[in-house]
């Protein structure tokens, strides 16, 4: 770690604005420590060196000529694979994407660009955002950076273990069920999950279009809220898009930052307080975070959510139900892998032959289940029925900010887990976001901020806000840091 | 199946009560795709007129074009129905190469306008078809199956696709069962598509053009045994690209299915292809196996809520319907009911119109358009617009022929020469010489040349008998190729042998 990688998005772009450093020295030194550390760490699928370079480079040119920078202009980052970058491959961790290079940027990625941020290069997942460890890549596992044999997290591992491992100081990730907030957590940094509509979609590569949503994952929560403030309001593009301006998260991180919560009211979700199902040692961090949420002058209060009990198996029948229909266009026909187009096939078997060898084992599980629950006859009792699960939800968090302004709750029940150490059983797998899923099926806002270590490893706590109200979250999280602390892995 | 010993179709309605029903396609003219900005025109090189949304790309998203929305509910409107004030769109998820998704974005159990009706007229007495629903959904691209017999999916060694049609904007009405008009049925069917199609061509929204696909019909058709209540099984034919097919189709499938159910056999629920040569259908896929489309909201989409003021607006500016239009048409144009059945049953009502507009009396316009133009027409089983003479073509036709430079044989041969299109009716005139020879002169020569030729013939006409003329009068005509002006010859003759005529 050099010193300019270690150092925070604010103060990058602050050196730069000052000419203390350029943006091509910043991006150079991140690309330095790529070089030096991915081959353990495998955040990357795809390093940019010229294209982010070249940025850096127009930032420079742009600042000697005493045009205004943006506030994030010359500081690199990392993008998951998941959203597209033009002429730049992404394969959203499958094979049946190998080799494409989108001819178009995602709405989030132009802005990146407008903002003056070099880009990286793409970051590792798991298969189109389907998992909690990034073992689902079809390119293989990323390492965390605490730990080389335990798992980032995920789908969004690879985002979250670059930022870890000072391989860049920001990241893009996608959150539908927690894949930004739960790798936060295990890798000990920041991830934000915006108000669903908050960020737009266009460019982001579906995997459940009414939850996924793009967001922050940075080492601080300034530096979250910078980027979020980067990449959100409206876009035409995005029908879901919402037309109101971005809630001031900046402001909000700062004025947390103060480390004064007096007046503010944080609901304990009761279903999620039992601690059944949670590790001993991530439970202790979080309620030591608690009393220091309390010392900073913060109500806490315990508020039930009864339906979120629910959460889980709802998401696992309406997430599904979507990506079944949402992955049906990778078929061979118009770009990506196709596989048996050998003239003696017919363009069924090909198109059938390409998903068998294109699809990882969890992707085609969920494209099964979701074929499964929207098929005819079987619609009511499961799509149909976990749609109402999901109002019963947001009427849940709904009532619950009537009593509190936030709910907290640790960001996910367990540490970072050994490789392979589940994935022979789906469902343990799927545990890793219970503490996530419901604010996606609501579509509000939460974020991830490190409050302790348990058995040397980060534990998170989640924050999770009214829709639209992401600068509360904020807020917190950052009165939370003031408090805490970031961590800092060990040297790789 | 063997289709050879069909009944005849008199026997087949005194036997059977044919139920149908009819689910009609319609391209909208939207500047723009529907859920993307991409143009819409017809006939661009293959994917020329695409983009990441209208290709499927991953990542792409929709956006809901609102010209296109506003033409659903006018359709809607026209129609009578009532506009839902919400309503969703869904995804129907199927595989095929021609949908970049493989899934297509329409409307399921939430269509933007349901329960209307649309009267139409069926020898001279009005009919009421009732309208189930009309809702928008986005068309597919284009296969072009290569390499096999058929052109079909089936024996092709290659497909190509053109993306260049999907992402248009398609509306699908579809109607109630149509039960009871018996032997009426194909008809009906006509008549009601024809309806449609002026309706939807009055609002301006369509160029509802049958011979390029933006108007597309499928025709459901079942038959029910005299005196039974329960309906028969329907069967869906497709692949009916004109007026003319809705009615053979629904005839054909008719008769088809009388003759399956005369000798014990069982009607399936299945697709089925309309051959517009041999005028009959064949089996397409089975219904029994279909896909399960597993319909779900589209949830890249907000639902529609089109506003209650907005609607009302839209319906306070409708155009009158064609056939208040027609009626008025009618009483302008001095017609018989009858008359004006004939000019609507050839599809020329319009053509009429704008042949008048052009410049042409009702008599004239009528005369061409339900003259030899329909009979062209039926000779080549094409739609009157397809034969490649326009109004503003008649108008200048019949302009030739009531200044006198034309008469009536030569118009025709004017004419062919205009469908061929060797050009507009003077250009064809003039490049051919077939102009009437009105140079007197020259006419005088052939006269006398005819007279020396037949002295007695000439000799009864000087005696009066002037009825003789008329083997002159050919005689010249022979002589002048036909391009003199006949009665003009005649009066030449007479004032030269000092007759009277």
């Amino acid at each position: 770690m050099s010193e300019l990688t270690g150092m925070t998005a604010a103060q990058l772009a602050g050196l730069i604005a000052a000419g203390d450093t350029s943006a091509v020295e910043v991006t150079r030194a991140h690309l330095d420590r790529i070089a030096g550390v991915d081959e353990r760490v495998h955040a990357y699928l795809h390093v940019d060196a010229d294209g982010a370079l070249a940025a850096a480079q127009a930032v420079d040119t742009a600042r000697a000529a005493g045009q205004p920078l943006g506030p994030l202009a010359g500081v690199p980052i990392a993008v998951k694979d998941v959203v597209t970058t033009k002429g730049v491959p992404t394969t959203a961790g499958s094979k049946i994407l190998d080799g494409w290079r989108p001819p178009y940027d995602a709405t989030i990625v132009a802005r990146l660009r407008a903002a003056g941020m070099p880009i990286l290069g793409k970051t590792n997942m798991d298969e189109f955002a389907m998992g909690s460890s990034t073992e689902y890549s079809a390119y293989g596992p990323t390492y965390n950076p605490w730990d080389l044999t335990r798992i980032p997290g995920g789908s969004g591992g690879g985002s979250a273990a670059a930022v870890a491992g000072y391989e860049a100081p920001l990241a893009i990730g996608t959150d539908t069920g927690g894949s930004i907030r739960q790798p936060g957590a295990v890798t000990g940094t920041v991830g934000a999950k915006p108000t669903y509509g908050g960020t737009s979609r266009y460019g982001l590569i579906a995997f459940s279009s009414s939850l996924d949503t793009p967001g922050p994952c940075a080492r601080t929560v300034l530096d979250a809220a910078m980027l979020h403030e980067a990449i959100a309001g409206h876009d035409p593009r995005d029908s879901t898009s919402i037309p109101a301006a971005v809630p001031p998260v900046v402001e909000a991180a700062r004025a947390g930052a103060s480390g004064d919560l007096t007046g503010v009211r944080l609901g304990l979700v009761t279903q999620f307080a039992t601690g059944e199902g949670v590790e001993p040692g991530v439970l202790a961090a979080f309620r030591d975070a608690v009393d220091a949420l309390t010392k900073l002058g913060a109500e806490v209060v315990e508020v039930s959510c009864p339906h979120f009990d629910y959460a889980l198996p709802a998401y696992y029948l309406i997430a599904p139900s979507e990506c079944s229909s949402n992955l049906a266009r990778y078929d061979g026909v118009r770009y990506g892998l196709r596989s048996g187009d050998d003239g003696n096939r017919s363009l069924e078997e090909v198109m059938s032959l390409t998903r068998d060898q294109g699809f990882g084992p969890e992707v085609k599980r969920r494209i099964m289940l979701g074929t499964y629950a929207l098929s005819s006859g079987y619609y009511d009792a499961y799509y149909g029925q976990a749609q109402k699960v999901r109002t019963l939800i947001t009427r849940d968090f709904t009532a619950a900010f009537e009593q509190v302004d936030v709910l907290i709750s640790p960001t996910t029940p367990f540490v970072a887990f050994p490789l392979g150490a589940r994935t022979a059983d789906p469902y343990q797998m799927y545990l890793a976001d219970l503490f996530t899923i419901p604010t996606n099926l609501y579509g509000g806002p939460a974020i991830s901020v490190p409050c302790g270590l348990a058995d040397g490893l980060p534990v998170g706590l989640q924050v999770m806000a009214p829709t639209m109200a992401d600068d509360r979250m904020y807020r917190v999280a950052a009165a939370l840091e003031s408090a805490v602390g970031t961590l800092t892995p060990p040297e790789l | 199946m063997s289709t050879t010993a069909l009944p005849t179709y008199e026997d087949v309605v005194a036997r059977y009560e044919p139920v149908i029903g009819l689910e009609t396609h319609v391209e909208l003219g939207t500047n723009t795709k529907m859920f993307c900005g991409c143009p819409t025109g017809f006939g661009a090189e293959p994917n020329t007129q695409v983009c990441p949304v209208c290709l499927g790309l991953p990542g792409s998203l929709p956006v809901a074009n609102k010209a296109a929305i506003e033409a659903t509910i006018r359709i809607g409107l026209a129609l009578n129905c009532s506009i839902a004030d919400w309503c969703r769109f869904a995804r129907k998820n199927y595989f095929y190469p021609d949908m970049p998704k493989n899934y297509q974005i329409s409307q399921y159990d939430e269509p933007l306008c349901v329960d209307g009706w649309l009267d139409v007229e069926v020898d001279g007495e009005l009919v009421r078809i009732g309208i189930e629903r009309v809702h928008l959904e986005e068309d597919t691209g284009k296969t072009l199956h290569v390499g096999g017999a058929t052109g079909r999916i089936h024996g092709a060694t290659e497909s190509l696709v053109d993306y260049n049609r999907a992402g248009i904007p398609l509306v699908e009405i579809v109607t109630k069962p149509i039960p009871g008009t018996g032997d009426r049925a194909p008809q009906v069917a006509r008549a009601y598509v024809t309806e449609l199609r002026d309706v939807i061509r009055s609002l301006g929204v369509s160029d509802v053009r049958m011979e390029q696909g933006s108007l597309r019909c499928d025709v459901n058709t079942s038959l029910t045994p005299v005196g039974q209540t329960e309906w028969g099984t329907r069967t869906e034919t497709k692949n009916v690209n004109s007026l003319r097919s809705v009615e053979r189709a629904v005839r054909a499938e008719m008769l088809r299915q009388a003759s399956v159910l005369d000798t014990g056999g069982r009607i399936v629920q299945e697709t089925r292809h309309f051959h517009e040569d041999s005028g009959d259908t064949t089996s397409g896929r089975s219904k029994e196996t279909a896909t399960d489309y597993r319909y779900f909201p589209e949830p890249d989409l907000v639902p529609l809520a089109p506003d209650a003021a907005w609607v009302a607006e839209l319906k306070a500016a409708l155009p009158e319907l064609p056939r208040v239009h027609r009626k008025r048409l009618q009483e302008q144009w001095g017609l018989t009911d009858h008359d004006m059945q004939s000019v609507v049953n050839a599809g020329a009502v319009e053509l009429i119109e704008q042949t008048i507009v052009a410049g042409t009396t009702p008599a004239g316009a009528r005369k061409w358009w339900l003259g030899e133009l329909a009979r062209r027409a039926n000779e080549s089983g094409a739609e009157l617009t397809a034969l490649g003479v326009t109004p503003a073509h008649v108008a200048e036709l019949q302009g030739l022929v009531d200044s006198g430079k034309l008469n009536d044989k030569l118009a025709r041969t004017v004419l062919e020469a205009v469908a061929a299109g060797e050009g507009t009716p003077t250009e064809v005139m003039t490049a051919k010489g077939l102009g009437v020879v009105s140079d007197t002169g020259a006419l005088t020569a052939a006269v006398d040349e005819a007279i020396a030729a037949n002295p007695d013939i000439a000799a009864k006409v000087r005696d009066g008998k002037v009825a003789a003329a008329g083997a002159l009068v050919g005689a010249v005509m022979k002589t002048t190729k036909g391009q003199a002006d006949a009665r003009t010859v005649r009066e030449l003759i007479l004032s030269r042998l000092g007759a009277q005529g």
